[in-house]
């Protein structure tokens, strides 16, 4: 990850107020994750210091410290996704995955009265059943 | 004209697929926001009618008026009919980034009758509504809003808390999707009446589609808002910022660790300025409350000290799921068997979850209780942002309040004792009382040991340290994740101990 990629994510967001989040957010989306090279440019252009930094990122879910370059399905299993039966569908889940897809765990995606639900990028899918979430898995 | 929505629980049930096979049918699809009628999306309006759910493969049979899956007219519909829709007014009718559409129904028509008020009378109309809190808590918002008003100070801030992440919610989602100029407008409104100049919405991340609609309505309407200015923030996955101090540090760009209160964010908040904080569903009531007449006619509504009206999200194994806002009073038998229909699965209902994961789960014996906040607290439940999730008979209680403390372990923010370390034994406990305790290990029985308890634990030992836990996370937890998660696990363990043996 660059310094001068990652300085430029800083100065666009320099004018925010309280302008971390957006910055780490946006150091994410663009690395798929933020190392400990990226905390120290960060606290450097924010007068943080790197603990401060690592602090925040080793916080919030969305952030990782490493990437992982492998497609990743987001399944809800927060309890409206629960009654509508999506533990008994994880096991078969879990097995079209197998190491080539990553299986995330969201707790909902507000779309709780058309559970099972799970979200690939910005695309959502409800009223998932086994087969439809093994093809959801399956296809990418 | 096809109207169809573009929802993002239309479109993850496939809403997309259709307008494109209406469109290649030769149609005008036009996109609107969802009726909540979410059993029946992707629902389809053609000159009132409804037609749902459909699939691609539908559509001749809808143009030629042959389909079974007409359900009448929408407005007439049992489930539409008998709401009291305010906050959702518009909710099918407009489409959501349509400025026309905003102010031929009403739109901005509250914030325009704002700028003539005197400061203090706006206030005053939101006190008289007697609107309260949506986001769980219920505190007055007009009272909230006057302590902002009167703290010293010239940098105020407007913070709508959008960290929508109670399992079995979707109102705000909904509004910033459907109607996301009603919550702008809120928020001008509030703006003006505490003297404020800047806005921030929390979003979490698990909402996309939420998130650009609030931006691209933002940049349409910033003229008619200014000099009031408004800035979508987004959140990163923790559900503990969607309390008003853990949000508050993380907009200041912190860890989302909660705060101890006093000083109340209403003096001392975001960047230790005074600041509203205000949820999705609370905003998006201001500018109805506004209109001429408006304050009276909303605190008409509800019963008791629970005014006006409330948007109840049905969710879980219901049959008829979606968005029901009715004034307060409406019984749970009501909304679970009249209104929801049952379970989706036939079976019997043997649960029933209000408030998200801290909410107490309801057995159908008590399923007289009326909703409003008063009733649900003395009953030791919540009502908090108005989701009901339904269980059948199949759900495993025990199970569901070990996962209510799972759930607190692996979200708490880490800076107070009883929830960071209580949720963690709450789950050892259930898995002992679940096997039945456990034998005295080697340690506990050496001679020295003369405090420890010498014979291990008993099921009944254990189930009085896991109500003694409970009560120690209820009364010595910072906040609310702490506080109430020993609702579902308490309620669980009194109405369904057979699931614990």
């Amino acid at each position: 990850m660059g310094e001068a990629a990652v300085n430029a994510i800083v100065a666009r967001h320099m004018g925010q107020e309280g302008p971390l989040l957006p910055i780490l957010h946006a150091i994410q989306a663009e690395f798929g994750c933020i190392d400990a090279e990226a905390e120290r440019i960060v606290a450097e252009a924010l007068n943080l210091s790197r603990a401060e930094v690592h602090g925040v990122v080793s916080f919030y879910h969305d952030f990782t410290s490493r990437a992982d370059p492998r497609p990743r399905v987001d399944i809800c299993r927060a309890e409206a996704c629960q009654a509508r039966g999506i533990e008994a569908m994880m096991p078969a889940a879990v097995a079209a995955a197998g190491e080539r897809v990553r299986l995330g765990t969201v707790y909902c995606l507000g779309l709780c009265s058309a559970g099972p639900s799970a979200r690939v990028g910005d695309t959502v899918h409800a009223r998932l059943d086994e087969a439809a979430l093994v093809a959801l898995v399956l296809a990418h | 004209m096809v109207r169809i929505s573009d929802d993002a629980a239309a479109l993850a049930c496939g809403a997309d697929a259709v307008a494109a096979a209406f469109e290649a049918a030769g149609c005008t699809v036009e996109r609107v926001s969802s009726w909540g009628m979410h059993w029946l999306e992707p629902l389809v309006e053609i000159d009132g009618r409804g037609w749902g759910p459909l699939e691609p493969g539908d559509v001749g049979a809808v143009l030629d008026d042959r389909s079974p899956k007409a359900i009448g007219r929408i407005a007439d519909h049992p489930f539409i009919a008998r709401q009291q829709r305010l906050t959702f007014a518009r909710a099918g009718k407009t489409r959501p980034l349509s400025q026309d559409d905003y102010r031929a129904s009403g739109g901005w028509a509250g914030l325009e009758r704002a700028r003539l008020l005197p400061q203090g009378q706006i206030i005053d109309e939101v006190i008289d509504s007697g609107l309260r809190g949506r986001g769980g808590a219920g505190f007055p918002a007009g009272i909230k809003w006057r302590t902002v008003a009167e703290a010293p100070g010239t940098r105020k801030y407007i913070v709508c808390n959008a960290d929508e992440g109670d399992s079995g919610t979707f109102a705000d989602r909904m509004v910033m999707e459907g109607d996301p100029f009603a919550l702008i407008e809120g928020m001008a409104i509030a703006g003006l009446a505490v003297g404020a100049g800047k806005g921030f919405i929390y979003v979490r991340s698990e909402y996309p589609h939420a998130i650009a609609k609030l931006r691209a309505a933002i940049a349409l309407c910033s003229p008619i808002i200014a000099p009031f200015d408004i800035e979508v923030r987004v959140g990163a996955g923790a559900y503990v910022c969607g309390e008003e101090t853990s949000l508050l540090n993380s907009l200041e760009g912190k860890r989302g660790e909660v705060r101890a209160k006093p000083p109340l964010p209403a003096i001392e908040g975001l960047f230790g300025c005074p600041t509203v904080v205000n949820n999705v569903l609370t905003l998006a009531a201001v500018p109805h409350i506004l209109l001429e007449g408006g304050s009276a006619a909303y605190g008409a509504l509800g019963v008791g000290r629970s005014r006006g009206t409330m948007p109840i999200q049905l969710a879980g194994n219901i049959r008829h799921g979606g968005l029901y806002e009715t004034a307060f009073g409406v019984s749970l038998r009501e909304l679970v068997y009249d209104i929801g229909g049952g379970t989706a699965s036939g079976r019997p209902v043997k649960a029933v979850q209000v408030g998200g994961p801290l909410g107490a789960y309801i057995h159908p014996d008590r399923f007289d209780i009326v909703f409003d906040y008063e009733s649900y607290t003395s009953a030791d439940a919540l009502i908090g942002h108005g989701g009901v999730v339904v269980f059948d008979d199949t759900a495993d209680m025990g199970r569901l309040a070990r996962f209510a403390m799972e759930f607190c372990a692996a979200e708490s923010c880490g800076k107070c004792t009883p929830c960071r370390i209580g949720a963690v034994r709450g789950v050892e406990l259930i898995d002992r009382i679940r096997k039945g305790g456990r034998p005295a290990d080697p340690v506990e029985t050496l001679a020295q040991m003369h405090n420890a308890a010498k014979r291990g634990s008993t099921r009944e030992s254990d189930i009085t340290l896991l109500e003694d836990l409970c009560e120690t996370m209820k009364f010595g937890s910072l906040c609310a994740l702490g506080g109430f998660t020993p609702y579902p696990v308490l309620s669980a363990l009194k109405h369904w101990p057979e699931d614990f043996a």
